[in-house]
Protein backbone atom coordinates (compact mmCIF):
# COMPACT_ATOMS: atom_id res chain seq x y z
CA UNK A 1 0.00 0.00 0.00
CA UNK A 2 2.70 2.45 0.42
CA UNK A 3 6.63 2.53 1.70
CA UNK A 4 6.04 1.86 5.20
CA UNK A 5 4.39 -1.49 5.70
CA UNK A 6 7.15 -3.39 3.15
CA UNK A 7 6.29 -6.98 2.97
CA UNK A 8 5.86 -9.22 5.28
CA UNK A 9 9.27 -10.17 7.00
CA UNK A 10 9.96 -11.42 10.55
CA UNK A 11 12.52 -9.78 12.03
CA UNK A 12 15.13 -11.45 14.63
CA UNK A 13 14.84 -9.88 17.94
CA UNK A 14 18.40 -8.27 18.39
CA UNK A 15 19.15 -8.40 21.76
CA UNK A 16 16.52 -9.98 24.33
CA UNK A 17 17.99 -7.91 27.43
CA UNK A 18 15.74 -5.13 25.29
CA UNK A 19 12.54 -6.37 26.97
CA UNK A 20 13.80 -5.94 30.24
CA UNK A 21 15.01 -2.43 29.47
CA UNK A 22 11.10 -1.62 27.18
CA UNK A 23 9.59 -2.96 30.52
CA UNK A 24 11.33 -0.71 33.03
CA UNK A 25 10.72 2.37 30.76
CA UNK A 26 7.14 1.58 30.48
CA UNK A 27 6.30 0.92 33.73
CA UNK A 28 8.18 3.85 35.13
CA UNK A 29 6.29 6.09 32.65
CA UNK A 30 3.18 5.19 33.16
CA UNK A 31 4.11 5.13 37.08
CA UNK A 32 4.92 8.58 36.68
CA UNK A 33 1.36 9.31 34.55
CA UNK A 34 -0.23 8.87 37.77
CA UNK A 35 1.45 10.62 40.70
CA UNK A 36 -1.24 10.11 43.15
CA UNK A 37 -0.39 6.50 42.66
CA UNK A 38 3.06 6.79 43.01
CA UNK A 39 2.95 8.60 46.17
CA UNK A 40 0.83 6.17 47.67
CA UNK A 41 3.44 3.86 49.28
CA UNK A 42 5.40 6.60 50.45
CA UNK A 43 2.25 8.44 52.22
CA UNK A 44 1.46 5.27 53.84
CA UNK A 45 4.53 4.53 55.00
CA UNK A 46 4.70 8.21 56.66
CA UNK A 47 1.59 8.24 58.85
CA UNK A 48 1.97 4.45 59.67
CA UNK A 49 5.45 5.34 61.60
CA UNK A 50 4.60 8.86 62.58
CA UNK A 51 1.07 7.48 64.50
CA UNK A 52 3.27 5.23 66.56
CA UNK A 53 4.82 8.24 68.69
CA UNK A 54 1.46 9.60 69.27
CA UNK A 55 -0.36 6.45 70.16
CA UNK A 56 2.41 4.67 72.42
CA UNK A 57 3.89 8.30 74.19
CA UNK A 58 6.90 10.04 74.17
CA UNK A 59 8.76 7.56 76.24
CA UNK A 60 12.41 7.17 74.65
CA UNK A 61 13.28 4.13 75.20
CA UNK A 62 10.57 2.12 74.65
CA UNK A 63 10.36 3.95 71.15
CA UNK A 64 13.63 3.51 70.38
CA UNK A 65 13.15 -0.66 71.46
CA UNK A 66 10.00 -0.84 69.09
CA UNK A 67 11.33 1.57 66.29
CA UNK A 68 12.88 -1.38 63.86
CA UNK A 69 9.96 -3.25 64.04
CA UNK A 70 7.56 -0.69 63.43
CA UNK A 71 9.26 0.98 60.21
CA UNK A 72 9.99 -2.82 58.84
CA UNK A 73 6.38 -3.17 59.52
CA UNK A 74 4.93 -0.44 58.13
CA UNK A 75 7.19 -0.79 54.96
CA UNK A 76 6.35 -4.15 54.30
CA UNK A 77 2.68 -3.28 54.37
CA UNK A 78 3.68 -0.09 51.88
CA UNK A 79 4.40 -2.36 49.54
CA UNK A 80 2.07 -4.55 49.95
CA UNK A 81 -0.83 -1.58 49.24
CA UNK A 82 0.68 -1.32 46.25
CA UNK A 83 1.09 -4.88 44.78
CA UNK A 84 -2.34 -5.65 43.33
CA UNK A 85 -2.02 -3.39 40.63
CA UNK A 86 0.76 -4.12 39.93
CA UNK A 87 -0.25 -6.66 36.87
CA UNK A 88 -3.72 -5.61 37.22
CA UNK A 89 -4.10 -2.59 35.21
CA UNK A 90 -2.64 -4.20 32.23
CA UNK A 91 -4.47 -7.55 32.18
CA UNK A 92 -7.53 -5.32 32.53
CA UNK A 93 -6.83 -2.90 29.26
CA UNK A 94 -4.85 -6.47 27.13
CA UNK A 95 -1.98 -5.01 27.41
CA UNK A 96 -0.56 -8.05 29.42
CA UNK A 97 -1.38 -10.44 26.59
CA UNK A 98 0.14 -7.98 24.06
CA UNK A 99 3.20 -8.42 26.32
CA UNK A 100 2.95 -11.91 26.74
CA UNK A 101 2.74 -12.10 22.84
CA UNK A 102 6.33 -10.13 22.71
CA UNK A 103 8.63 -11.59 20.92
CA UNK A 104 10.98 -10.34 23.96
CA UNK A 105 11.08 -13.09 26.81
CA UNK A 106 8.21 -13.13 29.20
CA UNK A 107 10.24 -13.67 32.06
CA UNK A 108 12.53 -10.76 31.27
CA UNK A 109 9.82 -8.58 30.86
CA UNK A 110 8.23 -9.88 34.45
CA UNK A 111 11.84 -8.89 35.80
CA UNK A 112 11.37 -5.50 33.99
CA UNK A 113 8.32 -4.89 35.65
CA UNK A 114 9.16 -6.44 38.95
CA UNK A 115 12.23 -3.39 38.97
CA UNK A 116 9.85 -0.54 38.18
CA UNK A 117 7.84 -1.52 40.86
CA UNK A 118 10.40 -1.65 43.28
CA UNK A 119 11.69 1.91 42.05
CA UNK A 120 8.46 3.61 42.27
CA UNK A 121 7.87 1.52 45.91
CA UNK A 122 10.39 -0.46 47.14
CA UNK A 123 13.20 2.05 46.73
CA UNK A 124 11.76 5.53 47.94
CA UNK A 125 10.17 4.00 51.11
CA UNK A 126 13.74 2.91 52.07
CA UNK A 127 15.11 5.97 51.40
CA UNK A 128 12.78 8.05 53.34
CA UNK A 129 12.68 4.97 56.65
CA UNK A 130 15.60 6.72 58.06
CA UNK A 131 14.44 10.09 58.66
CA UNK A 132 10.88 8.50 60.10
CA UNK A 133 14.05 6.44 62.11
CA UNK A 134 15.05 10.08 64.04
CA UNK A 135 11.15 9.97 65.53
CA UNK A 136 12.27 7.16 67.14
CA UNK A 137 15.59 8.51 68.77
CA UNK A 138 18.08 6.27 66.42
CA UNK A 139 21.57 7.05 65.70
CA UNK A 140 23.49 7.67 63.12
CA UNK A 141 24.69 4.40 63.04
CA UNK A 142 21.47 2.80 63.64
CA UNK A 143 19.39 5.08 61.14
CA UNK A 144 21.71 3.58 58.21
CA UNK A 145 21.97 -0.32 59.16
CA UNK A 146 17.87 0.46 58.78
CA UNK A 147 18.20 2.29 55.58
CA UNK A 148 20.33 -0.54 54.43
CA UNK A 149 18.34 -3.55 55.41
CA UNK A 150 15.52 -2.15 53.70
CA UNK A 151 17.11 -1.30 50.53
CA UNK A 152 18.19 -5.05 50.36
CA UNK A 153 14.99 -6.04 51.73
CA UNK A 154 12.39 -4.10 49.58
CA UNK A 155 13.42 -5.62 46.23
CA UNK A 156 12.66 -8.75 47.49
CA UNK A 157 9.51 -8.03 48.74
CA UNK A 158 8.81 -6.36 45.23
CA UNK A 159 9.58 -9.75 43.82
CA UNK A 160 7.71 -12.37 45.97
CA UNK A 161 4.84 -9.61 45.80
CA UNK A 162 5.02 -10.01 42.33
CA UNK A 163 4.47 -13.77 42.02
CA UNK A 164 1.67 -13.35 44.45
CA UNK A 165 0.26 -10.73 42.16
CA UNK A 166 0.27 -12.66 39.23
CA UNK A 167 -0.88 -16.02 40.66
CA UNK A 168 -3.81 -14.46 41.81
CA UNK A 169 -4.73 -12.07 39.06
CA UNK A 170 -8.27 -12.27 37.57
CA UNK A 171 -9.47 -13.90 40.63
CA UNK A 172 -11.83 -12.63 42.58
CA UNK A 173 -11.08 -11.08 46.16
CA UNK A 174 -7.44 -11.68 44.57
CA UNK A 175 -5.95 -8.87 46.88
CA UNK A 176 -6.91 -10.67 50.22
CA UNK A 177 -5.55 -13.75 48.69
CA UNK A 178 -2.31 -12.43 47.54
CA UNK A 179 -1.99 -10.96 51.04
CA UNK A 180 -2.76 -14.72 52.64
CA UNK A 181 -0.30 -16.20 49.69
CA UNK A 182 2.24 -13.49 50.36
CA UNK A 183 2.70 -12.43 54.29
CA UNK A 184 3.77 -15.76 55.52
CA UNK A 185 6.54 -15.36 52.49
CA UNK A 186 7.57 -11.92 53.80
CA UNK A 187 8.02 -12.97 57.25
CA UNK A 188 12.15 -14.32 56.70
CA UNK A 189 13.09 -11.04 55.15
CA UNK A 190 10.85 -9.06 58.13
CA UNK A 191 13.07 -10.75 60.84
CA UNK A 192 16.54 -10.89 58.91
CA UNK A 193 15.68 -6.82 58.38
CA UNK A 194 14.43 -5.75 61.57
CA UNK A 195 16.82 -8.03 63.09
CA UNK A 196 19.97 -6.66 61.69
CA UNK A 197 18.32 -2.62 63.62
CA UNK A 198 17.96 -4.50 67.09
CA UNK A 199 21.36 -6.28 66.94
CA UNK A 200 23.02 -2.82 65.65
CA UNK A 201 21.22 -1.07 68.48
CA UNK A 202 22.67 -3.89 70.80
CA UNK A 203 26.09 -3.15 69.21
CA UNK A 204 26.15 -6.60 68.34
CA UNK A 205 27.01 -7.81 64.88
CA UNK A 206 24.42 -7.68 62.42
CA UNK A 207 26.76 -8.68 59.09
CA UNK A 208 24.80 -12.27 59.11
CA UNK A 209 21.40 -10.61 58.69
CA UNK A 210 22.55 -8.33 55.73
CA UNK A 211 24.45 -11.84 54.08
CA UNK A 212 21.12 -13.73 54.50
CA UNK A 213 18.83 -10.57 52.95
CA UNK A 214 21.94 -10.33 50.36
CA UNK A 215 21.27 -14.15 49.68
CA UNK A 216 17.73 -14.07 49.48
CA UNK A 217 17.70 -11.04 47.17
CA UNK A 218 20.42 -13.03 44.75
CA UNK A 219 18.42 -16.24 44.53
CA UNK A 220 14.87 -13.99 44.33
CA UNK A 221 16.65 -12.35 41.35
CA UNK A 222 17.38 -15.57 39.50
CA UNK A 223 14.17 -17.32 39.95
CA UNK A 224 11.72 -14.96 40.27
CA UNK A 225 11.21 -13.81 36.81
CA UNK A 226 10.71 -16.85 35.80
CA UNK A 227 7.95 -18.44 38.41
CA UNK A 228 6.37 -14.40 37.63
CA UNK A 229 6.34 -15.31 33.65
CA UNK A 230 4.84 -18.95 34.32
CA UNK A 231 2.03 -17.69 36.56
CA UNK A 232 1.18 -14.75 34.11
CA UNK A 233 1.02 -17.61 31.22
CA UNK A 234 -1.70 -19.71 33.82
CA UNK A 235 -3.58 -16.40 34.59
CA UNK A 236 -4.17 -15.43 31.14
CA UNK A 237 -5.09 -18.78 29.45
CA UNK B 1 5.09 -20.00 5.33
CA UNK B 2 2.13 -22.29 6.12
CA UNK B 3 -0.06 -22.60 9.23
CA UNK B 4 -1.28 -25.79 9.92
CA UNK B 5 -3.94 -26.71 12.28
CA UNK B 6 -4.46 -30.67 13.01
CA UNK B 7 -6.96 -32.37 15.14
CA UNK B 8 -7.39 -29.19 17.35
CA UNK B 9 -9.96 -29.75 20.70
CA UNK B 10 -10.79 -27.10 23.16
CA UNK B 11 -13.63 -27.28 25.98
CA UNK B 12 -15.06 -25.20 28.21
CA UNK B 13 -15.94 -26.98 30.94
CA UNK B 14 -18.00 -30.02 29.42
CA UNK B 15 -19.01 -27.89 26.35
CA UNK B 16 -17.08 -28.79 23.34
CA UNK B 17 -16.08 -25.48 21.18
CA UNK B 18 -14.57 -27.46 18.99
CA UNK B 19 -12.82 -30.58 18.25
CA UNK B 20 -11.00 -32.22 15.55
CA UNK B 21 -10.58 -28.87 13.64
CA UNK B 22 -8.43 -28.90 11.12
CA UNK B 23 -7.19 -26.44 8.81
CA UNK B 24 -4.35 -24.89 6.95
CA UNK B 25 -3.25 -21.49 5.35
CA UNK B 26 -0.52 -20.57 3.17
CA UNK B 27 0.80 -17.75 1.97
CA UNK B 28 -1.81 -15.43 1.29
CA UNK B 29 -4.63 -17.02 1.94
CA UNK B 30 -7.21 -15.62 4.76
CA UNK B 31 -9.72 -17.26 7.17
CA UNK B 32 -12.81 -15.78 8.20
CA UNK B 33 -14.21 -17.40 11.37
CA UNK B 34 -17.88 -17.13 11.44
CA UNK B 35 -20.62 -18.34 14.11
CA UNK B 36 -23.05 -17.19 16.76
CA UNK B 37 -21.32 -15.37 20.30
CA UNK B 38 -19.62 -18.19 21.86
CA UNK B 39 -19.10 -20.65 19.62
CA UNK B 40 -15.44 -20.59 20.21
CA UNK B 41 -14.01 -17.69 17.45
CA UNK B 42 -12.21 -15.81 19.97
CA UNK B 43 -10.99 -19.09 21.53
CA UNK B 44 -9.83 -20.43 18.04
CA UNK B 45 -7.63 -17.11 17.79
CA UNK B 46 -6.50 -17.24 21.16
CA UNK B 47 -5.19 -21.03 20.52
CA UNK B 48 -3.46 -19.97 17.15
CA UNK B 49 -2.13 -17.23 19.53
CA UNK B 50 -0.76 -19.53 21.76
CA UNK B 51 -3.03 -18.05 24.43
CA UNK B 52 -4.78 -20.38 25.38
CA UNK B 53 -3.60 -24.20 25.47
CA UNK B 54 -5.37 -26.37 23.50
CA UNK B 55 -7.05 -29.71 24.91
CA UNK B 56 -6.25 -31.82 22.10
CA UNK B 57 -4.30 -31.35 18.35
CA UNK B 58 -1.01 -29.32 17.21
CA UNK B 59 -0.37 -26.40 15.56
CA UNK B 60 2.04 -25.94 12.99
CA UNK B 61 4.34 -23.23 11.00
CA UNK B 62 5.64 -24.81 8.61
CA UNK B 63 8.07 -28.06 9.73
CA UNK B 64 7.55 -26.75 13.31
CA UNK B 65 5.58 -27.55 15.52
CA UNK B 66 4.60 -24.74 17.97
CA UNK B 67 3.93 -25.36 21.87
CA UNK B 68 1.52 -22.25 23.35
CA UNK B 69 3.62 -18.90 23.36
CA UNK B 70 6.94 -20.22 22.48
CA UNK B 71 9.38 -18.20 20.91
CA UNK B 72 8.55 -19.10 17.07
CA UNK B 73 5.07 -18.62 17.73
CA UNK B 74 5.65 -15.08 19.29
CA UNK B 75 7.87 -13.75 16.35
CA UNK B 76 5.43 -14.76 13.50
CA UNK B 77 1.68 -13.75 15.51
CA UNK B 78 0.21 -10.35 15.73
CA UNK B 79 -2.99 -11.03 17.75
CA UNK B 80 -5.24 -8.42 18.01
CA UNK B 81 -8.06 -9.41 20.49
CA UNK B 82 -11.50 -7.51 21.28
CA UNK B 83 -10.08 -5.06 23.92
CA UNK B 84 -7.53 -2.35 22.26
CA UNK B 85 -4.24 -3.23 24.52
CA UNK B 86 -3.75 0.55 24.86
CA UNK B 87 -3.07 2.36 28.36
CA UNK B 88 -5.64 5.32 28.82
CA UNK B 89 -2.79 7.32 30.16
CA UNK B 90 -0.46 7.41 26.65
CA UNK B 91 -0.98 9.33 23.92
CA UNK B 92 -2.11 7.32 20.39
CA UNK B 93 1.40 7.76 19.23
CA UNK B 94 3.12 6.68 22.48
CA UNK B 95 0.60 4.03 22.42
CA UNK B 96 1.62 2.75 19.06
CA UNK B 97 5.36 2.91 19.62
CA UNK B 98 5.32 1.08 22.45
CA UNK B 99 3.32 -1.65 21.06
CA UNK B 100 5.71 -1.89 18.09
CA UNK B 101 8.73 -1.77 20.74
CA UNK B 102 7.25 -4.83 22.07
CA UNK B 103 6.92 -6.28 18.56
CA UNK B 104 10.37 -6.02 18.31
CA UNK B 105 10.48 -3.69 15.59
CA UNK B 106 11.86 0.22 15.82
CA UNK B 107 10.03 2.19 13.65
CA UNK B 108 11.32 5.94 12.74
CA UNK B 109 9.38 8.95 14.31
CA UNK B 110 8.14 9.60 10.49
CA UNK B 111 6.97 6.55 9.92
CA UNK B 112 5.06 6.32 12.93
CA UNK B 113 2.77 9.64 12.47
CA UNK B 114 2.83 9.04 8.65
CA UNK B 115 1.05 5.68 9.58
CA UNK B 116 -1.28 7.52 12.37
CA UNK B 117 -2.11 9.74 9.76
CA UNK B 118 -3.19 6.87 6.92
CA UNK B 119 -5.27 5.23 10.18
CA UNK B 120 -7.47 8.12 9.95
CA UNK B 121 -5.44 10.21 13.22
CA UNK B 122 -4.59 13.36 11.59
CA UNK B 123 -4.22 15.84 14.62
CA UNK B 124 -4.66 13.69 17.39
CA UNK B 125 -1.53 11.97 17.58
CA UNK B 126 -0.66 13.37 20.93
CA UNK B 127 -4.41 12.95 22.68
CA UNK B 128 -4.69 10.41 25.55
CA UNK B 129 -5.56 7.43 24.41
CA UNK B 130 -8.50 8.09 26.91
CA UNK B 131 -9.99 11.19 25.26
CA UNK B 132 -10.16 9.20 21.65
CA UNK B 133 -13.05 7.46 20.63
CA UNK B 134 -14.33 3.53 20.29
CA UNK B 135 -13.17 3.91 16.46
CA UNK B 136 -10.41 5.99 16.86
CA UNK B 137 -8.69 3.18 19.52
CA UNK B 138 -9.43 1.13 16.91
CA UNK B 139 -7.51 3.01 14.43
CA UNK B 140 -4.73 2.72 16.48
CA UNK B 141 -4.50 -1.24 16.21
CA UNK B 142 -4.69 -0.74 12.63
CA UNK B 143 -1.68 2.06 12.49
CA UNK B 144 -0.07 -1.27 14.00
CA UNK B 145 -1.24 -3.96 11.50
CA UNK B 146 0.40 -1.40 9.11
CA UNK B 147 3.94 -1.22 10.82
CA UNK B 148 4.45 -4.48 12.68
CA UNK B 149 5.38 -7.00 9.46
CA UNK B 150 4.51 -10.21 11.13
CA UNK B 151 3.37 -12.95 9.15
CA UNK B 152 0.64 -14.21 10.96
CA UNK B 153 -2.31 -11.93 11.88
CA UNK B 154 -4.99 -13.22 14.47
CA UNK B 155 -7.60 -10.70 14.58
CA UNK B 156 -10.79 -10.79 16.79
CA UNK B 157 -13.34 -8.76 15.45
CA UNK B 158 -11.18 -5.72 14.22
CA UNK B 159 -14.17 -3.73 12.64
CA UNK B 160 -15.94 -3.10 15.93
CA UNK B 161 -16.91 0.43 16.37
CA UNK B 162 -15.04 0.81 13.25
CA UNK B 163 -17.18 3.38 10.75
CA UNK B 164 -17.53 2.77 6.85
CA UNK B 165 -14.31 4.61 6.01
CA UNK B 166 -12.22 2.42 8.63
CA UNK B 167 -13.52 -1.05 7.30
CA UNK B 168 -12.46 -0.25 3.83
CA UNK B 169 -9.30 0.81 5.03
CA UNK B 170 -9.00 -2.21 7.28
CA UNK B 171 -9.95 -4.31 3.75
CA UNK B 172 -6.91 -2.64 2.07
CA UNK B 173 -4.55 -3.48 5.08
CA UNK B 174 -5.30 -7.04 4.88
CA UNK B 175 -5.14 -6.80 0.84
CA UNK B 176 -1.73 -5.86 1.30
CA UNK B 177 -0.88 -7.82 3.32
CA UNK B 178 -2.20 -10.50 1.14
CA UNK B 179 -0.32 -9.42 -1.39
CA UNK B 180 3.26 -9.28 0.80
CA UNK B 181 2.64 -13.21 1.49
CA UNK B 182 0.99 -12.76 4.46
CA UNK B 183 -1.35 -14.93 6.37
CA UNK B 184 -4.68 -13.84 8.19
CA UNK B 185 -7.06 -15.60 10.29
CA UNK B 186 -10.33 -12.79 11.06
CA UNK B 187 -13.39 -13.37 13.10
CA UNK B 188 -16.27 -11.04 11.96
CA UNK B 189 -19.88 -10.71 11.68
CA UNK B 190 -19.50 -8.40 8.80
CA UNK B 191 -19.30 -9.47 4.98
CA UNK B 192 -15.78 -7.96 4.38
CA UNK B 193 -14.95 -7.16 0.70
CA UNK B 194 -11.59 -8.59 0.68
CA UNK B 195 -10.06 -8.48 -2.92
CA UNK B 196 -8.89 -12.10 -2.81
CA UNK B 197 -10.00 -15.20 -2.67
CA UNK B 198 -11.62 -15.72 0.88
CA UNK B 199 -12.37 -18.95 3.08
CA UNK B 200 -14.95 -18.89 5.54
CA UNK B 201 -15.17 -21.16 8.21
CA UNK B 202 -18.59 -21.57 10.52
CA UNK B 203 -17.91 -22.85 14.38
CA UNK B 204 -20.19 -24.05 16.36
CA UNK B 205 -22.08 -27.23 15.94
CA UNK B 206 -21.44 -27.93 12.56
CA UNK B 207 -17.43 -27.86 11.86
CA UNK B 208 -16.63 -26.80 8.30
CA UNK B 209 -13.34 -27.99 7.28
CA UNK B 210 -11.69 -24.97 5.77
Amino acid sequence: MNSVAAGVISQPVQSPERGLWLAVMRDLRLGLRSRAELLQALVFLVIVVSLFPLAVGPEDALLKRIAPGVVWVAALLAVLLTLPRLFAADHADGTLEQLALSPYPLALIAAGKMIAHWLMSGLPVALVSPLLGLQFGLDTHELWVLGTSLMLGTPVLSMIGAIGAALTLGVRGGSILMALLVLPLYVPVLIFGAGAVEQAMASIDYSANFSLLGAILLLGSISAPFAIAAALRISLD
Amino acid sequence: MTLSVAGLGLSRGSRALFAGLSLKLQMGDVLVLRGANGSGKTSLLRVLAGLTAADQGEVRWDDEKWTPLCASQRAKVLYLGHVNALKDELTAAENLALALAFDGVSVPAPDLSYALDLAGLAGRHQLAARRLSQGQKRRIGLARLQLSRKPLWLLDEPTNALDAEGVKLFTAMVESHLQDGGLACIATHLTLAIDAPVREMMLGGREAMA
